[in-house]
């Protein structure tokens, strides 16, 4: 089972998972789509060939493979009235299906409740690479904005013809046309009755300023909301279909065993589907107790292989890396001046170490699908950031073409980069098509701590050199495994040897939430500390001396003046920063902790982020999410830990890995640079 | 296997099942009501949060067996017809979710929370509520949602002291 599905499953943070194959195709029966879509206009947003570059891994395309143009969403407004917007993005409580609605409500000039978002349907969106990286915001939104703003002058236009009068001197509002001079108006659903238009946005399509924003820029509250409070949302895991079976995987006693026999008689006998095919052994029964029981019937033998444990990885990390300049021959590499001789003319040199450790995402609801063949035609339902990869791993699992593939992703319990894959997909299609029903796959807690993929692990070797004055003046650093997204210093040092080491990680890993460069940032910041502490310095006042950059001078200054930095300690009280460049735009956070004497408890009491982000669309909902990374960035930095020993996981139940809750919660403060606090006042009072 | 009589959101219904069977897999495989979801299996999450006569219990680690005849109160039954219930409507207005898996779970506790003491401050809200997971990490709306939910319960509360 496992070799069959490594197609994209060895997804490392960011470099990695952009790397996967892009398929560059657009059906030809989305002609037909559009035909199905009916009277109305449609307006397609392309996506330039720079900008599908970039969405695509960029610089890591080889020189010369031309891109094609990419449609990336299309907006549709009906006969009726009714704007349909089609996008390969999903919903994953990151909140875009709301703020992307803002967007097209914005520049279309109609309530935001008017406005149906399909998302990441592999039959009836566009392609999408998938949801990660933060890149929905900066992309998707824009693109939607052009295309609904193309849509308004359409129906400007349309108007305009009608009355026979200048278009200029119209309006859009409330979805109407109106001509403010003669007090006539229009709805948009009458200027289309009998039309079919289909257009394309043009990359100069001109938006509304932000500045002059009504709808997006403002809060908004989730557009579905009242589904979620009520309990109707039905995640991927709540899906049914009549007839539908449930499925369970018997799971290797340890990672990479191999099935020597098996003996699923009893199974069988029991009345359950039992599958038998290479690695894989699974059961459908009519209820989960049944499966489960079917299971638990089964004698299966294994071959198992010794394995990597925890207490060993770090040292297997840096052994097990290739060395060199460029050791993954990617690039990711950094040299500038010559650390060397830097090194051996400082007034203080520091090397120290830094580990991470794998960590689980824990998405709260556990990946999920239900799978239904009707004759050769494959629909999944099923909770992914990657529809169309998971799409993708379908049509490689069952050598079956693509066009008999389709996979829907309702909005799902949370991925923070955890679910780009699709192995509950492949799962319960592969139950489903022997037992010639629906069959419907959801992992336990223990699965999921066990079989999905983890946060990289990672060793951080850091070297440095500095003048007596504070000057920095040689920087090397190693990260082995962990990644390299920030692995660069911002900090201005002359000398510089950055390189990352790629290694076979021992498990399964991939990418984690916007975290993903946490390991360098927190390598990096912490190397700051202990070289200021080396100096007798003020870690502030240190930083600042060697920081040129004015945008990040100006979060690291006005975070330190809302915290308060220079403020005498208690005993058992400590006072931290760290900063950086993250996607969010420049970030500097500081943190008050105290230390339990006794039990040597580290607690977060108050942590103050002050952040740069230019132009927002949902500010609450950002603030949402700040907070959010804040709250489980804690797990993290305090106490979450996977271990596992000889290809076992051995703390992977909720009982046992301790995830952030109500009572770590410290006080959160979120403010501009420019003093002007980017939380409300509601926010002040936590 | 026996047949176990359920009160559900003030409906009855009759159950086929070994009566060791947990309550959230009743109710979501046999019954369809999958507002209450699971998280964990083992009452560490919250997720699956519901009522039994009145009280926050975890369904997956209830034995249906147990609660036969009892008034069990699940995320379905909270509003009455179009009107949220104030814990509900306080959810939506303080936005108090991101991927919203864990708000049936939250609200249901927070529902029982509000039975027992009407007026919580911080810290009740946080020591009563510690039991259930909310790993995008929204717990500062949860606590405002649970304040203001507090506030808009008072009159009505009052008033029915003043009875």
């Amino acid at each position: 089972m496992r070799a069959k599905t490594n197609a994209g499953i060895f997804l490392e943070p960011e470099r990695y998972e952009l790397r996967a194959a892009a398929p560059y195709r657009f059906d030809l029966d989305r002609r037909d789509f559009f035909k199905f879509l009916g009277a109305g206009v449609v307006v397609v947003s392309v996506l330039k060939p720079a900008i599908v570059a970039q969405e695509s891994g960029g610089g890591r395309q080889r020189r010369g493979e031309s891109l094609p143009q990419q449609i990336d969403a299309w907006l549709h407004i009906g006969e009726n009235g009714k704007v349909t917007v089609y996008t390969g993005k999903v919903e994953v409580g990151q909140n875009i299906r709301t703020s992307l609605s803002q967007a097209v409500a914005e520049e279309l000039h109609i309530p935001i409740n008017r406005i149906e978002m399909v998302m990441g349907d592999t039959q009836l969106t566009p392609f999408d690479m998938g949801t990660f990286g933060s890149r929905t915001t900066p992309t998707m939104n824009p693109q939607l904005r052009k295309a609904a703003a193309a849509t308004r002058e359409i129906l400007i236009g349309l108007a305009a013809s009608q009355w026979k009068t200048d278009q200029q001197q119209l309006v859009a509002s409330d979805g109407r046309i109106v001509d403010p001079k003669s007090n006539r108006s229009i709805e948009y659903a009458a200027l289309l009755k009998g039309q079919q238009i289909t257009q394309s946005i043009s990359a100069d399509q001109p938006l509304i300023p932000a500045t002059e924003w009504k709808v997006a820029g403002q809060p908004a509250l989730k557009v579905d909301g009242r589904d979620f409070v009520t309990g109707k949302h039905r995640y991927p895991s709540d899906q049914k279909l009549q007839n539908m079976l449930y499925g369970k995987v018997l799971r290797q006693p340890s990672f990479n065993a191999t099935l020597v026999s098996a003996d699923t008689k009893t199974a069988e006998q029991m009345g359950a589907t039992v599958v038998l095919d290479g690695n894989f052994v699974g059961v459908a029964a009519p209820s989960t107790q049944a499966a489960e029981a079917a299971i638990a019937a089964i004698h299966a033998e294994w071959k198992s292989e010794p394995q990597i444990s925890n207490k060993e990885l770090f040292d297997f990390l840096r052994k097990d890396a290739p060395q060199g300049k460029d050791p993954s021959g990617d690039g990711d590499h950094y040299e500038t001046g010559s650390v060397d001789q830097a090194m051996s003319s400082a007034d203080h040199r520091l090397q120290q170490s830094y580990t991470v450790s794998y960590i689980a995402h824990v998405p709260l609801e556990p990946r999920a699908a239900l799978a239904n063949w009707d004759g050769d035609q494959l629909t999944v339902w099923t909770g992914t950031q990657r529809p169309f990869g998971v799409r993708g791993q379908l049509v490689e699992a069952f050598h079956i073409p693509e066009e008999k593939v389709r996979v829907l992703m309702p909005d799902t319990g949370s991925g923070y980069g955890g679910k780009h894959t699709g192995e509950t997909a492949i799962e319960a299609a592969r139950l489903a098509r022997a037992a010639k029903r629906p069959v419907k796959v959801v992992w336990t807690r223990e699965e999921e701590f066990s079989w999905a993929y983890f946060r990289p692990a990672g060793v951080i070797d850091v070297m440095s050199g500095v003048r007596s004055d504070g000057t920095i003046t040689a920087w090397e650093f190693h990260n082995y495994n962990s990644g390299s997204a920030g692995i660069r210093t911002y900090y201005d040092v002359p000398n510089q040897h950055i390189v990352f080491h790629e290694v076979h990680s021992p498990l399964r890993q991939g990418s984690y939430r916007a975290l993903a460069a946490t390991a360098n940032h927190f390598a990096r910041e912490s190397h700051m500390d202990e070289l200021a502490h080396v100096l007798k310095m003020d870690s502030l006042e240190f930083r600042l001396k060697n920081l040129k950059n004015e945008r990040l001078r100006a979060v690291f200054e006005a975070a330190a003046k809302q915290f308060g930095w220079g403020k005498s300690k208690s005993p058992g009280q400590g006072f931290g920063m760290g900063g950086g460049y993250e996607k969010l735009g420049n970030i500097a956070t500081f943190a008050e902790v105290n230390v339990d004497s006794k039990s040597g408890d580290v607690r977060v009491m108050r942590v103050v982020s002050a952040f740069e982000c230019g132009a927002i669309v949902n500010p609450d909902n950002l603030r949402n999410q700040i907070e959010g990374s804040n709250v489980q960035g804690l797990g993290g930095a305090l106490f979450e830990a996977i271990e596992f020993e000889n290809g076992k996981i051995l703390n992977g139940r909720l009982s046992q890995y301790r995830v952030p809750r109500f009572s770590d919660l410290p006080a959160l403060e979120t403010v501009m640079p420019d003093d002007r606090p980017c939380a409300g006042d509601r926010e002040r009072d936590l | 296997m026996s047949t176990i009589h359920l009160a559900i959101n003030d409906k009855s219904y009759s159950v086929d099942t070994d009566p060791k069977t947990s309550l959230l897999t009743v109710l979501r495989e046999h019954l369809d009501l999958t507002g209450s979801k699971y998280g964990c299996g083992e009452g560490q999450c919250g997720a699956c949060t519901v009522l039994i006569d009145g009280k926050a219990q975890r369904s997956c680690i209830t034995r249906v067996g147990s609660v036969a005849g009892k008034q069990i109160t699940t995320i379905e039954g909270l509003a009455k017809g179009d009107r949220l219930h104030p814990v509900q409507q306080a959810f939506l207005d303080e936005d108090a979710m991101q991927c919203a898996y864990c708000t049936s779970g939250m609200i249901m506790s927070a529902v029982a929370l509000l039975q027992k003491n009407p007026g919580p401050d911080e810290k009740e809200i946080i020591d009563f509520m510690d039991g259930n997971v909310c790993r995008c990490g929204t717990y500062p709306r949860i606590v405002r949602a649970i304040q203001r939910a507090a506030k808009a319960q008072a009159p009505a509360v009052a008033k029915g002291v003043s009875r």
